[in-house]
Order: structure tokens, then C-alpha cells, then sequence
């Protein structure tokens, strides 16, 4: 069989050559702790700050230290979400989200409307795009927090960030951006956009598993999720990953320096691979804004078929994908992004998410667009729900 | 891919019997392709026993092995015996399913008894009391 053809970079994507030969060293040579005021702690530390300022060169943080290193993506969002809901009690008790954030958003806030919090949940509009008259209407002077993700990860809609914080800060609120799919994919500016409190992934961006951050804006009022020894300014204790935040601090200075040339490569495959399929397969739509949208995000609808068969099916042929169907998921449920855009449950069960990458290979596309109409056509050849003329 | 066996994949990448039977004397449609699965089974009686069993199903990898393996356990087996096959039963013949596998993806074996009491229905004769549609008695997918 030839390479396969790897398009589930949205689920768990390579780490970068050059990220794992500059972690490396902290497996062997390297070692210390941080915190210790020997030569080798100092080492240490040193490696850990020059990381930090990587990571806060690529989101143009004002300062390094608004950075905190945390376990992952979803760490950061809970800390994020807990910390600054729980610290701005005496403010309210009013929580703003769109309807579309990803499952660990939605878990932290459900956790919190259980300890008192009371959610309200935005729609977007059949794009994704989240409405502005609704989140307008919606906050408050009781509203603390505004969580909104930066891009989405199913759909690859980009939100219009910066007019939501407009809005969020009318009201004294806390602007949350869980920019997990973003951070590395597209220049995301935390100062220009007015984010105040943001969730950061390092696998995402071809760093290591295991660290991501948390953006903490210097002033917001937050308040950590784990408690010890005070390392990262109090936010997140635990002796820190210092392998991890080399990789990541790599991830993040690759990422600034190439995501302009990464973007057009990677979009280039992807229109191309995009509109044959959408041409070659009769009853395909694509998901999603068609300019607002990631670089790397396919996510295409098929009427009459299940997406889990045809997951399988693409596996076959060497082609690795993910779907939007009830099947794939844990809970049974189709997609609630699909569902939030107003796509009828039956159809949300036909999408297939399609996320290209670094290392996507200019025949990529080609290779998929080559065998779907075939892979649809039998499926549909299966389905007691497809018309004749499709079958 | 290690979430289903060799003998699920086997039937989905070779589904058996896939088609309409266009005369046939019962047809049970069951599931729901709002929850994700949806199968259609047709069958042909000839003396008291299911001479050809066929299937159409929207629905995810197990959907599919579980209503070909359906056709294969059926065919040539009388009405009493076909209407005693069980989720279990197809399950166990493609050597397992995943937990959450079982239940809204495994719906071969009530598609086959409502295609037999389809067929009985239209042929006046009175369905045994112990035929249990099984997918019947638990919770609908939520929509």
C-alpha cells in the first residue's frame, strides 16, 4: 500500500522533526528543576522563559508572563473557565457561550451551572458564524464571562472576534477564546483581537502532547485550578514540563515564522481537493463559512450515507478522515455543531471531516477526490433512504 | 482499525445479500436514520421457510455486518427458527461487537421478525406470543 493520506489532523496531528530534536536534549543532558537556584536549575528555567516567549510572540501577548504552561488544551480551558468565573462571583453570576464550543467548553460550563452559574447559550447562523444581535441582547450587568471559540474545530468557521470583544467589554465581561484549532493556523493577536483570557494547544501546531497554555491577560481576574508550590506566577502549580515547553516554544516559533506559507500551500490542496468533490459527488455540501474558515478545514456533507461507513470505508483505501455521525461519537449524538447550524440530524450523520496539515502532500487531495464518488456511490447503493437517481 | 473484528470488517467490506427483493412476501423497516441507523430487510417464504432474506441499511460499520450476517443466519431457516434469532445471536456470530455497538447498530435481528410478521400479517396467521421485538423496550436515540 502507498503512504496513506492522512487528513485527521483535527483529531491528533505529527509532531514536527524539529520540535522532537529540540526537546530531545531534556530527556537526556538536560535536567534540573526550575525552581532550584543551582546552575542547573537556573538552565532549566532559562529554557522554560525563552519558551514562554516564544509562545507569547505568537499570539503578540503584551508580556511573557501572561502565558501559563498548563497539561493540554482542555486543562487550560478549565482552569480559564472555573478561575475566572468562581473569582468574579461578587460581579454575577451570568455565563455567555455559543452553541458550538467544544465538548471540554461545554462539560466546564455544565460543571459550572451546577455551582450556581446560570449559562446562556448563543445560535449561529447555518455558517457557524455566532449572532451578534443575540450576543448583544444577551449580556449584561451581571455577565462575567463570555466564552466564544476563536475558529471551529468540526467546521473551520473563523468567529469576528474582535467585534465580540467589543461587545463582551461594553458589559465589564471576561472575553474567553478557546483558540485551540486557530493558535498556529491562522495569526491570532490577543492584543489587537481582545481576548482576555485564551485556551492554547500545543498538538495542534505540531508540538508535543501533554502542554498547552493558558493566555491570561495581565489584570483578569482569575483564580488557579491547581494549587502547590506556585510555579507559573501562582496560576498552574506543579514542577514544570520542561521538555514539553521547549516543544511547544519550538511548535510556537515554527508556527509564527511559517503559518503564511503553511496556510496557502495547505489551502491550495484543500480548494482543489474541495471542489472536485463537491462536483464529482452529486448531494455533497460543504459544512461551514466558504471564505470565514480555517485553512486546513474540510468538512463536506454526504446526503444518503452514514459517516462512520464511509471512515471505514476511505481506512480501506489508505485514506484516514474523521466524521460528524452519531456512530463515531461516544455519546451516540450526531455533531452538535452540524445540528447548531441547522442541519438536519439525518444529514449531520453523512459529514466528513477533513483536516489537512503541515505534512499534507500536494496529492492528497487528489487521492481522496480519485476514489469518493466511488466509495459514495456504494454506500448509497446500500441506503434504503437514497433515490434511485443517486444510487 | 482494532474497534470491530475481523469478521465485522469481513462483512462490511463484502456485504452478503444486499437488495431489494422486488415480490417479496414481507418487509420489516426498522430503526431510525435520524439516530444514525436505518435497515430494511426483505424476505421470501417458500414452504414455511425463509427461502432469500436481503437487506438495505443506512447506517454505520456494524449496521451493515449485522444486517449482511443476518441474511447468511436466516436463509433456509423455518419461520419459528427466524423469529427466535437474537441481537445476541448476531452479535456472537461476527465474534462480538463493541458495547456501545449493541444496541442502535444492531437491529438485524428485529428488521428479520418484522419482515416475518409483515409476512404473516398479510397471510392471516397469528404471530407467536413469545416474539419479542427487542430494540422496542429501550430508550429511543434522543431528538
Amino acid at each position: 500500500m502507498s503512504e496513506v493520506v492522512y487528513l485527521d489532523y483535527a483529531s491528533s496531528s505529527r509532531v514536527d522533526p524539529r520540535v522532537a530534536e529540540a526537546m530531545l536534549p531534556y530527556f537526556k543532558e538536560l535536567y534540573g528543576n526550575p525552581s532550584s537556584p543551582h546552575a542547573l536549575g537556573t538552565r532549566m528555567k532559562g529554557a522554560l522563559e525563552e519558551s514562554r516567549a516564544k509562545v507569547a510572540w505568537l499570539i503578540n501577548a503584551e508580556k511573557p508572563s501572561e502565558v501559563i504552561f498548563t497539561s493540554g488544551a482542555t486543562e487550560s480551558t478549565n482552569m480559564l473557565l472555573r478561575g475566572a468565573a468562581f473569582r468574579s462571583r461578587e460581579k454575577g453570576n451570568h455565563i455567555v457561550a455559543s452553541k458550538i464550543e467544544h465538548i471540554s467548553v461545554l462539560n466546564t460550563l455544565k460543571y459550572l451551572s451546577k455551582s450556581g452559574f446560570e449559562v446562556t447559550y448563543l445560535p449561529v447562523d447555518s455558517t457557524g458564524i455566532l449572532d451578534l444581535e443575540a450576543l448583544k441582547a444577551s449580556v449584561t450587568d451581571k455577565t462575567v464571562l463570555v466564552t466564544v471559540g476563536y475558529a471551529n474545530n468540526e467546521v473551520g468557521t473563523i468567529q469576528p472576534v474582535k467585534e465580540i470583544a467589543e461587545i463582551v467589554h461594553s458589559k465589564r465581561a471576561l472575553f474567553h477564546s478557546d483558540a485551540t484549532p486557530a493558535v498556529g493556523k491562522i495569526p491570532v493577536d490577543a492584543q489587537k483581537d481582545g481576548i482576555d483570557i485564551m485556551t492554547i494547544s500545543s498538538w495542534d501546531m505540531y508540538g508535543p502532547y501533554g502542554i498547552g497554555a493558558a493566555y491570561v491577560k495581565k489584570g483578569s481576574r482569575m483564580e488557579p485550578l491547581i494549587l502547590g508550590g506556585g510555579q507559573e506566577f501562582g496560576m498552574r502549580s506543579g514542577t514544570e514540563n520542561v521538555a514539553g515547553a521547549v516543544g511547544m516554544g519550538k511548535a510556537s516559533e515554527l508556527a509564527k515564522l511559517e503559518m503564511a506559507g503553511d496556510a496557502e500551500r495547505i489551502a491550495a490542496i484543500r480548494d482543489k481537493m474541495v471542489s472536485r468533490i463537491l462536483s464529482e459527488v452529486p448531494y455533497s455540501f460543504l459544512n461551514g463559512h466558504p471564505t470565514k474558515r480555517l485553512p486546513n478545514n474540510a468538512s463536506i456533507r454526504f446526503n444518503y450515507v452514514e459517516g462512520e461507513s464511509m471512515v471505514l470505508t476511505l481506512d480501506m483505501e489508505g485514506i484516514i478522515v474523521s466524521s460528524g455521525s452519531a456512530c463515531s461519537s461516544k455519546t451516540l449524538e450526531p455533531s452538535h455543531v452540524l445540528i447548531a447550524m441547522g442541519i438536519p440530524h439525518v444529514e449531520a450523520q453523512g459529514s466528513l471531516l477533513m483536516a489537512l496539515g503541515r505534512f499534507s502532500k500536494p496529492d492528497d487531495g487528489d487521492r481522496v477526490a480519485d476514489v469518493l464518488p466511488r466509495i459514495v456511490k456504494g454506500l448509497r447503493q446500500m441506503s434504503p433512504i437514497a433515490p434511485p437517481e443517486v444510487r | 482499525m482494532g474497534m470491530y473484528s475481523e469478521k465485522v470488517m469481513d462483512h462490511f467490506r463484502h456485504p452478503r445479500n444486499v437488495g431489494e427483493i422486488p415480490d417479496a412476501d414481507g418487509i420489516g423497516k426498522v430503526g431510525n436514520p435520524v439516530c444514525g441507523d436505518l435497515m430494511w430487510i426483505y424476505i421470501k417464504v417458500k414452504d414455511g421457510r425463509l427461502e432469500d432474506v436481503k437487506f438495505k441499511t443506512f447506517g454505520c460499520g456494524a449496521a451493515i455486518a449485522t444486517s449482511s450476517m443476518i441474511t447468511e443466519i436466516a436463509r433456509g431457516k423455518t419461520i419459528d427458527e427466524a423469529l427466535k434469532i437474537s441481537r445476541q445471536d448476531v452479535a456472537d456470530s461476527l465474534d462480538g461487537l463493541p458495547p456501545i455497538k449493541m444496541h442502535c447498530s444492531n437491529l438485524a435481528s428485529d428488521g428479520l421478525k418484522a419482515a416475518i410478521l409483515d409476512y404473516m400479517k398479510k397471510n392471516n396467521i397469528k404471530p407467536p406470543d413469545w416474539v419479542k421485538i427487542e430494540s422496542e423496550t429501550e430508550e429511543k436515540c434522543d431528538t
